[in-house]
């Protein structure tokens, strides 16, 4: 493969995997700060149970993100040199705000959490986390300000060949970013309440099938209770709670992500129509909406791909809010791009061997058509098990049924999907540009950069042969390794993160009253993480 | 000598300072998790004195580069593709160090926990020598073309000074790690760690001593030698305290010879931020490099809100965490069954 294939493909692989971590890191933060916040409030053991169950699985999985940001940050000079001397003036500045005002925030105040359980009085405990995960919805708003404008290039002029800023408060309140930012967010909750909704379905499934809870001939559930294991009476309510949570959280934010996409998607007919017809696989002009297209989506022919089923009207409405404007497929939309932006690669040494071959202004057909529908799907499916999950459960607990079970831990991967799915459409449909020009009617349209002349000229491809093959080896071991953590906390239920809860453990003491948590001998200096 | 640039030059260096201060110790504690902690419950002490802020202290890390990337797109573009491969062994290495903190003591096994510790240990090594020698070889020279691009294929950037500036920056990390364990730890560990001090820091200091001396000599400028004196100073300070047991002060011993030698560094190499070996009409200086004022404007009033109340934050997690921890302190580990 050549060297921009390789930059390519390692920097899809790197980013789709921060991604897998990112959208629990920002989900999972937020729900666990509510947890503690309601565990101060009432003083519930349940809700500190909640919080340090679940603040585990969050502390395991955010090392992950952390681990795999700092790739993200050093690859745009490792691999994509000339693209950093082309956006560096405008592209720079989100991803130093992101450093200097969310990650310093967010890893010290996580690092005063976990180590401050015991030494930080409750309230000022508890803002840790909440500052935590603040900052790390606010480290999403700066990097997604950073993607946008590679979406939509605004707040810049042209000098000497190069974007200049001249508008901050225009990049921070791209119009792109503004939809994309909410989009995000809400489909990262909906990672969070499938992951709570699947985890607490086992655990009140296993309950009862080791005979703890019971469910008697008129349905009432009849809850057990065995302090020796920690399976007492609290810790039904813990799962009990976190499964409904999660429900509720995965319903509500498929609303937010339905929404946020609906006006996603008309924005996107406007700054890059080509993306969208490409995402309906649409040739000619029309105003239906493919439920599905067969046909060789990867042909560059058209006619090779027939629409089986269509929802008539969907597609305009989508892109337009009625029903009969035609929306403009890429027959149509492939001469507009030519014209404006050429037909074939300047002859610039900046191409490499690529200058002077022609342009393809079609992404991916199979990526774009699919990805856009397994997004959808994925998400609509985790919520429409997330509002069932709400119904079978209302009495109190699970069916009895294995493969219920087994079902709602697999659905944990859904929304995981469906944020991939996104990510790869959005991205993968923006070429071949890797800033696409801005085509508002007073935007700044000469501001664009083919991927092409965006890699590091100085680096070979066996330079990106080694980093890709490393990354990808060393991704894949930890990813078997977090994946194994991950399930050995999650079978060890709530005494894997509070061992004090189980009657053999060193320092028993019981939290029941739920008013003192960890009411260790004060004369830890730390309460251990570590 | 144009202020915005300058100014931003300068931060530059401050966070890269603060970096090596900070992570400077959690790096070497994390090498001597193999070289000097004798059993688990030392791993554990280890850890522990560094566990509730090593990751802060990487983000100064990432600020560097990022401030790098906004105030100077042609610096960072230029040294990050050249340094392809260390800066690689640099990110692997970051990698493991990071996962392995949080997963060592996640499984009850020695077999499990010994391979972290190596993790630990080998990603502490690989990650400071790979910062050392990238800042060494920002300071001397890198074969850049008139675009800014490497010449020479994936190791034209080798040359003596990335050793230098590794071993300098590992060996300081060493050091920097034993005077910050005898203020942080008790008992036997630090009676150790003390020993280890004397032993080790008129020697370990040596080779980021000579990296300073060098671009002193090249670019040297008055002040420079100031600066230089103060880390001499500072050094000796830090040993003559150490013997004393006047830790806290022997500590900032060392915090000053590492403000004085970066100080010269960055001051003597002025205004080029990095030189071209191939010709001097291709160097990067803060004035060709830098972003538009707009954007440094824009950056300095970020830098204005951020960099202080980051110093207050970070300030008050280390008063947090002040306490000394011990083989002690140190509660059994559980092991986590399914039930
Ligand atoms: C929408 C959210 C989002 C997106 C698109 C990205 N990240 Fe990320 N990143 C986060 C959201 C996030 C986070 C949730 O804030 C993380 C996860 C774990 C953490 O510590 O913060 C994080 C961690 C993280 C870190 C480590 C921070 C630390 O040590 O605390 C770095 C350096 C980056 N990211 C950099 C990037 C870059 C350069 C990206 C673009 C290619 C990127 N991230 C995409
Ligand atoms: C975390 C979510 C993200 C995912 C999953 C993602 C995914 C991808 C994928 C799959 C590609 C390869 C596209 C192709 O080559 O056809 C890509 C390219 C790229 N993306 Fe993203 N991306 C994400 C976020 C970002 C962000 C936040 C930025 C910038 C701040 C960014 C900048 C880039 C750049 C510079 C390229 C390289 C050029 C290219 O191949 O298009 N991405 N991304
Ligand atoms: C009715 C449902 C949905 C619609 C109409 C929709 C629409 C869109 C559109 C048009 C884009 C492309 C934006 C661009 O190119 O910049 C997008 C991107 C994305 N979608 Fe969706 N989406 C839906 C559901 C979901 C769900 C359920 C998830 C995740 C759980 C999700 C996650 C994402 C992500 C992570 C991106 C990439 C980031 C971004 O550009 O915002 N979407 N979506």
């Amino acid at each position: 493969m050549e060297a921009l294939e390789l930059a390519r493909w390692q920097f899809g692989i790197t980013t789709v995997y921060h991604f897998l971590m990112v959208p629990l890191t920002i989900s999972l933060g937020l729900v666990v700060a509510v947890m503690q916040t309601m565990w101060v409030r009432t003083g519930k053991a349940q809700y500190l149970r909640m919080t340090k169950f679940w603040g585990k699985l969050f502390l395991i999985n955010f090392i992950m993100g952390v681990a795999t940001g700092l790739v993200q940050e050093f690859q745009f000079g490792m691999a994509w040199s000339e693209y950093s001397r082309f956006v560096g003036d405008v592209f720079g500045a989100p991803l130093a705000m992101e450093s200097l005002l969310a990650f310093f925030v967010e890893s010290t105040f996580l690092g005063l959490w976990i180590f401050g359980w015991d030494r930080l009085p409750k309230k000022l405990h508890l803002a840790t986390i909440w500052s935590a995960a603040l900052a790390s919805i606010m480290s999403a708003y700066f990097i997604l300000a950073a993607n946008s404008w590679m979406q939509h290039p605004v707040g810049v002029e042209m000098v000497d060949g190069r974007p200049v800023l001249n508008d901050i408060w225009a990049v921070l309140t791209n119009s792109t970013l503004l939809v994309a930012f909410p989009h995000t967010i809400f489909g990262a909750f909906s990672v969070a309440g499938g992951f709570l909704l699947g985890i607490s379905w086992y655990h009140l499934w296993k309950r009862r099938k080791d005979g703890i809870d019971m469910v008697d001939d008129g349905g009432k559930v009849l809850v057990g209770d065995v302090k020796a294991t920690g399976r007492d009476a609290a810790d039904h309510h813990v799962w009990l709670r976190s499964l409904r949570i999660g429900a509720v959280v995965a319903v509500v934010s498929f609303a937010g992500v339905a929404i946020t996409g609906d006006m996603q998607a008309k924005l996107m007919f406007e700054q890059q129509p080509m993306k969208m017809a490409a995402a309906e696989a649409a040739c000619h002009d029309g105003t239906g909406f493919s439920v599905l297209s067969v046909g060789n989506l990867g042909s560059q022919n058209c006619d090779d791909i027939v629409a089986v089923v269509e929802v008539p009207g969907m597609l305009s409405f989508m892109a337009n809010g009625d029903f009969n404007t035609e929306v403009q497929g890429v027959n149509s939309l492939l001469p507009e791009y030519q014209e404006k932006f050429g037909t074939h690669l300047p002859d610039n040494p900046i191409y490499g061997e690529r200058a002077g071959s022609k342009i393809d202004y079609v992404p991916v057909m199979e990526v774009t058509y699919w990805g856009f529908r397994i997004m959808i799907t994925f998400g609509a499916i985790a919520a429409a098990a997330a509002a069932a999950a709400l119904y079978v459960t209302r009495k109190g607990t699970v069916p009895q049924s294995k493969w219920l079970m087994r079902l709602a831990v697999f659905g944990i991967l859904a929304p995981f999907g469906a944020n991939s799915a996104g990510w790869i459409f959005t991205e993968m449909g923006r070429q071949p540009f890797v800033v696409a020009p801005n085509p508002d009617p007073n935007g700044i349209d000469n501001v664009f950069m083919f991927t092409a002349a965006a890699i590091s000229p100085g680096v070979s491809a066996g330079e990106l042969l080694t980093s890709m093959i490393a990354f990808t080896t060393v991704y894949g071991v930890l990813l078997v390794v977090e994946v194994k953590m991950l399930f050995t906390y999650v079978r060890g239920g709530v005494p894997s993160a509070m061992p004090e809860l189980l009657a053999d453990a060193k320092h028993p003491h019981d939290d029941g009253d739920g008013t003192d948590g960890d009411g260790k001998d004060k004369d830890d200096v730390l309460a251990f993480a570590y | 000598m144009e202020f915005l640039p300058t100014l931003w030059f300068v931060i530059i260096a401050y966070l890269w300072t603060g970096y090596l201060l900070l992570e400077g110790f959690d790096l070497g504690v994390g090498m001597l998790m193999k070289l000097f902690a004798r059993n688990n419950d030392e791993r554990r002490v280890l850890l522990n004195t560094v566990g509730p802020v090593w990751d802060g202290n990487e983000v100064w890390l990432i600020t560097a580069g990022a401030a790098t990337f906004a105030a100077f797109p042609l610096w960072y573009a230029s040294l990050f593709s050249t340094l392809y491969l260390p800066l690689l062994a640099v990110l692997i290495g970051l990698i493991f160090r990071a996962v392995a903190f949080e997963y060592r003591g996640k499984v009850d096994s020695a077999a499990w926990r010994n391979r972290w510790d190596w993790a630990i240990a080998l990603g502490s090594f690989v990650s400071a020598f790979g910062v050392g020698a990238a800042l060494a070889l920002t300071t001397t020279g890198l074969p850049i073309n008139a675009n800014g691009d490497r010449e020479g294929g994936p190791f034209s950037w080798f040359s003596g000074y990335a050793l230098l500036g590794g071993s300098g920056v590992v060996l300081f990390c060493l050091v920097h790690a034993a005077a910050f364990l005898v203020l942080k730890t008790d008992g036997d560990i630090r009676l150790r760690a003390r020993r280890l001090l004397l032993t080790w820091l008129p020697v370990g200091l040596l080779p980021m001593a000579a990296w300073a001396i060098v671009v002193h000599l090249d670019g040297g400028k008055l002040v420079t030698w100031l600066t230089l004196g103060a880390a001499v100073a500072g050094a000796v300070f830090a040993w003559r305290m150490a013997s004393r047991q006047r830790d806290g002060l022997s500590f900032t011993g060392m915090a000053v010879f590492l403000a004085g030698g970066t100080a010269t560094i960055f001051t003597a190499a002025f205004p080029v931020v990095l030189p071209s070996t191939i010709s001097e009409a291709f160097d990067l200086t803060v004035t060709n490099a830098s972003s538009s004022d707009y954007t440094l404007t824009v950056m300095s009033v970020v830098g204005l809100v951020g960099l202080p109340s980051v110093l207050v934050y970070q300030g008050w997690t280390y008063w947090v965490f002040r306490r000394r921890v011990s083989s002690g302190s140190i509660p059994q580990a559980h092991s986590v069954t399914a039930q």
